[in-house]
């Protein structure tokens, strides 16, 4: 007996919806099975809140007086150079951004302080920021210097536009040289010094709905604390990725783009963050609700940390040189305890992606939704599946003739 | 017997006569360095674990003080921001004394400032800036 999206809202507006994190699904799937779990529970809560590059957000500052193009001029905020190709007053910030006196790797390893990321959470903190432009000028648009405070309650719009989020599973990076090397999954110590990890696992949105049955086009979802939407598949989104007999893939596999209003976010959930050695990105929280359709959906949400598996790809050369070679496979429980093997050797592992603020976030999710102020949307169009063929391929170089 | 860890600030005028030297010859006290440093100003700092018996100890300090040594508990020194720190733990595996540690249930993390030897690893890659030194 299945269940519709739009009989789980009716039981939300009726305050009546039973709703939990994917973390206590786990334990009522335990105690009462999964034909009981699937009947009585409406939505299951999946979060995560790692860093997460491919993301920024656009604003719109209104027009100076005189007019000024900041549109193919450039513009920086803090320091930080923004994206100025679109309209007049229409910029995009990007948090890997980082400014131009920024010494970057000169002094190895960068200790990159300041960049896009950090520009953002000052942005949703309400802070002021200054902005400096310089424009070609126009007979529309004459002025040609411009220098400004701005702060975000003033905008137009700010809005959170991230073409790559909420990536479905990641690599464990290990190091295999004898010299310590500085990625985007943090320092990694020689001689298999450490394994790190960025996942929330068992909480992950992607993970406990793996082949994208009930989330799409226009889901709406916890972003940056407030609410947002999935807008698109995101970047090196790759649903055919090779998967164990539950659907998880067992490799880096789907990815969201994601959209919302900034104005309404808190510095909490977006959090500009540093990368020694590699760069300024941002980290993200994110919250996806899984209505509980039917028994499938419910034995998709039902998945425990040992029950995903990842690979094990040694940073220092075959990842720097796109050699597919894996050091193996461990699942997340593993993981978790804090040690896992490697080549014989006992090797201790750190997460990037904090599981107590996935719990955290999961469970104002649940509470938005419980309260009924949260209701569940109808996906307008799904994301590639497996089946569509849809793949993530590398670049082709090609000779440019001058 | 009492082992603690203290950070010592030497100012130019005393930086140069060896005083630490006297905490064995005169106290009886064991001492290893964490840290030492003498800054272009000719000022110097140390970090020391200090060990021996809890008479001596205190007379040992003493006798810094009154050389004109500034002293204080390494315990206030390096601190975990607990605003910044999101709890994600890629910290622990970078710490070689085992002073950061995940929490087996609720997956927090914990510093415990006894076991730091003030290498500084973490405050350097925390991507969230979260660990601060104060020497």
């Amino acid at each position: 007996m299945a269940k519709t999206i739009e009989e789980i809202n009716k039981k939300i507006k009726g305050g009546k919806a039973v709703v939990l994190n994917a973390e206590e699904i786990i334990g009522y799937v335990k105690d009462n099975g999964p034909k009981k779990a699937a009947k009585e529970v409406d939505v299951v809560t999946t979060a995560t809140f790692g860093p997460m590059c491919s993301s920024g957000a656009y604003i719109n500052t209104g027009h100076s007086t005189p007019k000024i193009k900041l549109g193919g001029g450039t513009v920086k905020i803090n320091e930080v150079p923004v994206y100025a190709g679109l309209a007049a007053v229409d910029l995009y910030i990007g948090a890997t951004a980082v400014p131009d006196n920024d010494p970057r790797n000169k002094v190895y390893p960068g200790e990159f302080k300041y960049g896009g990321g950090h520009v953002i959470e000052d942005l949703v903190a309400g802070r002021d920021l200054k902005l400096e432009a310089a424009a070609y000028g126009t007979d529309c648009y004459p002025r040609k210097e411009l220098k400004t405070l701005i702060n975000i309650k003033d905008l137009n719009e700010a809005v959170l536009f991230n073409p790559r989020n909420a990536y479905q599973n990641y690599n464990v990076a290990v190091n295999l040289s004898d010299k310590v090397i500085y990625t985007y999954m943090g320092v990694i110590k020689p001689g298999l010094g450490n394994a790190n990890y960025c996942s929330a696992g068992q909480l992950s949105p992607l993970l406990n709905d793996p082949c994208y049955k009930t989330f799409g086009i226009g889901t709406k979802i916890f972003l940056g604390g407030g609410i947002g939407y999935i807008i698109w598949h995101g970047t090196q989104h790759n649903p055919g990725v090779a998967r164990k007999d539950n659907g998880v893939p067992q490799a880096p596999a789907g990815t969201l783009a994601v959209i919302g209003d900034l104005k309404n976010m808190k510095p909490d959930y977006l959090k500009g963050t540093t990368m020694l050695g590699y760069g300024v990105t941002i980290t993200v929280g994110i919250g996806v609700p899984i209505p509980i359709l039917d028994e499938e959906i419910l034995e998709y949400v039902s998945v425990k940390d040992e029950d995903i598996y990842t690979q094990i790809v040694d940073y220092s050369r075959a990842y720097p040189q796109g050699k597919p070679d894996t050091l193996g496979e461990v699942n997340y429980a593993q993981l978790k305890s804090g040690n896992i093997t490697v080549q014989g050797k006992q090797v201790p592992t750190g997460n990037l992606s904090s599981y107590p603020k996935a719990v955290e976030i999961a469970n104002s999710l649940k509470d938005w939704i419980i309260s009924g102020e949260f209701l569940l949307t109808q996906p307008v169009a799904s994301l590639p599946v497996a089946e569509s063929g849809y793949r993530f391929g590398p670049l082709k170089e090609r000779q440019v003739s001058d | 017997m009492v082992s603690k860890k203290v950070v010592l600030h030497f100012s130019s005028k005393i930086a140069s006569q060896p005083i630490v030297y006297r905490l064995v010859k005169d106290y009886k006290l064991e001492f290893n360095i964490l840290k030492a440093n003498i800054d272009y100003r000719q000022e110097g700092l140390l970090i020391l674990e200090i060990k021996g018996e809890k008479d001596s100890y205190k007379k040992g300090i003493n006798y810094l003080e009154s050389m004109g040594v500034k002293l204080q508990p390494f315990s206030q020194d390096i601190v975990r921001n607990k605003t910044r720190c999101i709890d994600c733990g890629v910290c622990v595996p970078l710490c070689p004394s085992g002073a950061l540690e995940v929490e087996d249930i609720s997956r927090k993390v914990n510093f415990y400032d006894s076991k730091c030897i003030a290498c500084e690893m973490c405050i350097k890659a925390c991507p969230q800036k979260a660990m601060e030194v104060y020497f």
